[in-house]
């Protein structure tokens, strides 16, 4: 850091100081308070020892968010969000603990038992611990090995990842321990300014992942199990960056199937992705937020800036979701295809169901030389919901021989549901090829009878034929999730038929 | 008991009634042939049994093994036994056949209160049934009936059968679009299946499948009703005097 800048840093953390002297009442409490000010923004940068360069990038970042409107271009309807209105701070809780899967709302283990997550791991996202000097019921005792294993696998994983020198913690912590990572590469593919709700986050993120993969390394596993279990609560706006560094390799995945609730309607997170040359990031995630009751009330407003950069010769971003979850979905992961070769990808299934409304889809955009592309996008509306795919593909003047391909495909599921597809293509050079593929079309009546009469019940065969449908994207999940998503897709659909 | 028992059943599709008041009888191990011109009624008789939604019964009764079918769903029908074998099956992209006849026979399974069947034991009686119906195992991996030939689909039909081992089978204009060569596998398939315990309904329109599929009785239908009854030779008769003596019936 050059001296100047120290010492303007140094002046700026004078100033945060005094300001923290008016705080002092908040300092101690868990929950800042309701509304979002420069005060608000400092506050959080302070409850987590960040550096005064952090804390200047939160407080011009929402200086510049004063300035912005709300977009409203996208194919959903809500009631005005008062911005003042929300909390932007609070301590993540410790799960309140139980003490055996007994306590447990049966509810939501018969959701656990559908998805076929393993009795131990429903102990660990649960939080069950163990009770001391008790009679140990086989079900309890299931639950104390889990514990106890929850942190030793996730020691055995730290210990592997140090030894291929892959860093990976939360971004709170990165902050602190690795700033010349972060402060060169936050923000350097979503801009504190991109827009409304990516400047939001860069106000007031609470934290996130953070992922270097240093050059040459294939990360010795996917960074999903551990993540599962130890990091769930990363708060509502969520941070996540991941740079791959040259040629090497990491696989990230997150999310969770198993139903999540949050008292924080609003949530809007950023990821961001640096692809070096030859390097390559798979990203893939499940999310399955709460999407409201049967009548439309309540559910996550879920705004999501998830980018990547394939900044590097031969860069390969992948990005995989299934989206089942959330009342509002806002989503567009995208690639910025800048090395020459580099090549993006994404793969998406969007459930809709109830009064969910999805607007989902990607960007691509082409500036190096022979980069590709390639776009496979579900979309499955039931109930009364609306379903948009909505996808940009360009090219740049410089982008020759540029290629993409597109198939958007929509099913629907009963008639009081919409899906919509709504593509932009540019190219501005001519040897650009683009092809696009869209199809909608209703659930057949007579494929669903074909399943029921060979004994497969209605929501069983709504189940068979939408898996069938997302086959090509389900494909692209890692394995053990591939499955537990298609449990998911066939559960989120309940209800859709009859 | 009588296996299957449709009484005076009358039906309506779209406010319109097809069957005027139909009854039928069949008894375990026997097979019986439905035949009559394309209009008659027949594949709206199958979907009714099968409990295709969209068919309205306004009087009458179906009992199977002297259970009201009628009251029952059909996927309940499916694993009770009612098995119908479609005369255009749909396909499902996306679906490997495997895994649908898995997933449909452990639903069945389930349903009955039977244990599901291991890995193993299915894969061997999977082997075992397609071998004798000529199917290849690369076809098990396709998606259902996704790109199947017209007697590919309808083996398929009859794998699925075999299979599920249901005490009524409906066969549904099962030599529709097959060449001889094909109509006389999945006719020898079907056979195979033949057994004192187990009943089958043949629908045709042409006489040709029951050189295959020889019946013990036959129904001659018309306009929404069984206008004749007899052995299988009632069959030869309507070849050599087409239907048209029916059609004032
Ligand atoms: N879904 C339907 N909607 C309206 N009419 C139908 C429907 N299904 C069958 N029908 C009518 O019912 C009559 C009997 O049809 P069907 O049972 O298919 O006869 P078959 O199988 O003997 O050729 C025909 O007149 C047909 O047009
Ligand atoms: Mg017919």
């Amino acid at each position: 850091m050059p001296a100047v800048q120290e010492t303007v840093d140094r002046v700026k953390r004078i100033d945060v100081d005094q300001y923290r002297y008016g705080f002092e009442t908040l300092i101690d409490s868990e929950k800042a308070p309701k509304g979002l000010s420069e005060e608000i923004v400092k506050f959080i940068s302070q409850k987590k020892n960040e550096p005064a360069w952090m804390l200047q990038w939160r407080l011009e970042a929402y200086r510049r968010w004063l300035t912005m409107t709300e977009p409203t271009w996208a194919r959903v309807d809500y009631p005005k969000i008062d911005f003042q209105d929300l909390y932007y701070y609070a301590a993540p809780k410790p799960k309140k603990a139980v003490s055996s899967l007994d306590e447990i709302d049966p509810e939501i283990l018969k959701t656990y038992e559908k998805l076929g997550i393993p009795l131990r791991e429903v102990a660990m996202l649960e939080g069950v611990e163990p009770k001391v000097g008790e009679e140990d019921p086989a079900r309890r005792k299931i639950a104390v090995d889990a514990v106890f294993d929850s942190v030793s696998v996730a020691t055995t994983f730290k210990a592997e990842l140090k030894k291929a020198g892959v860093i990976f913690m939360p971004i709170s912590e990165a902050i602190r321990e690795h700033p010349e990572l972060v402060q060169k590469y936050l923000g350097s593919v979503v801009p504190t300014s991109d827009n409304f709700y990516a400047t939001l986050n860069s106000a007031v993120f609470s934290d996130g992942s953070f992922v270097y993969v240093p050059p040459g390394v294939r990360c010795p596993m996917e960074l999903s199990t551990y993540f599962r279990i130890n990091e769930r609560n990363t708060g509502q706006f969520e941070r996540t960056l991941i740079i791959a560094d040259k040629g090497s390799y990491v696989s990230y995945l997150e999310g969770c199937t198993a139903p999540q609730r949050d008292e924080n309607q609003l949530h809007a997170a950023v990821v961001e992705l640096v692809a070096h040359d030859d390097a390559e990031i798979k990203y893939s995630t499940v999310q399955n937020w709460y999407p409201g009751n049967s009548e439309g009330k309540g559910g996550i407003y879920n705004f999501v800036t998830k980018r990547g950069d394939c900044r590097g010769a031969n860069s390969k971003i992948s990005w995989t979701q299934v989206e089942t979850g959330s009342a509002i979905t806002w989503k567009y992961p995208s690639c910025i295809l800048r090395g020459d070769n580099s090549r993006g990808e994404f793969y998406s299934i969007a459930i809709s169901n109830g009064f969910q409304q999805v607007d989902s889809g990607t960007k691509m955009i082409h500036l190096g030389k022979n980069t590709s592309s390639r776009i496979i996008s579900k979309g499955i509306a039931a109930g009364k919901s609306q379903n948009t795919y909505r996808g940009l593909v360009t090219a740049h003047r410089k982008a020759t021989g540029a290629r993409n391909f597109t198939a958007c495909d929509s099913l629907l599921i009963g008639d009081k549901c919409g899906a919509h597809t709504v593509p932009y293509i540019e190219a501005k050079n001519s040897s650009a090829t683009f092809e696009h593929e869209a199809t909608t079309s209703k659930i057949s009546e007579d494929v669903l009878f074909y399943c029921i009469q060979r004994g497969l019940s209605q929501e069983e065969a709504v189940g068979l034929v939408v898996n069938g449908f997302v086959k090509d994207v389900l494909q692209q999940l890692p394995m053990e999730f591939a499955v537990e998503a298609q449990k998911l897709i066939s559960i989120s659909l309940e209800g859709s038929v009859g | 008991m009588a296996l299957l028992e449709v009484k005076d059943l009358k039906v309506r599709v779209e406010e319109r009634e097809i069957l005027h008041g139909l009854t039928l009888t069949v008894n375990e191990g026997e097979v019986h042939a439905i035949m009559g011109p394309n209009g008659s009624g027949k594949s709206t008789l199958s979907h009714v049994i099968a409990g295709k939604p969209g068919y309205e019964v306004t009087d009458g009764q179906i009992l199977f093994k002297g259970e009201d079918l009628l009251e029952m769903d059909p996927d309940e029908r499916a694993a009770k036994g009612v098995f119908l074998a479609f005369q255009y099956p749909v396909e499902i992209p996306g679906v490997a056949t495997m895994t649908f006849l898995r997933t449909a026979l452990n639903a069945q399974r389930k349903a009955r209160g039977e244990s599901e069947y291991s890995t193993p034991d299915f894969l061997k009686k999977v082997r075992e049934v397609s071998k004798s119906l000529n199917i290849p195992q690369d076809m098990l991996k396709r998606g259902v009936n996704v790109g199947f030939s017209g007697g590919e689909k309808k083996r398929n039909e009859v794998l699925q059968m075999a299979l599920f081992e249901p005490s009524l089978c409906i066969l549904d204009e099962m030599d529709s679009g097959l060449d001889i060569d094909a109509l006389r596998i999945a006719a020898d398939g079907v056979n195979a299946l033949r057994s004192p315990g187990r009943a089958m309904v043949v629908i045709t329109h042409y006489q040709r499948l029951l050189n295959y599929i020889v019946p013990d009785f036959v129904h001659v239908m018309s306009r929404g009703r069984v206008v004749k009854s007899g052995a299988k030779d009632l069959a030869l008769e309507l070849e050599a005097s087409g239907y048209t003596q029916f059609e004032d019936a």
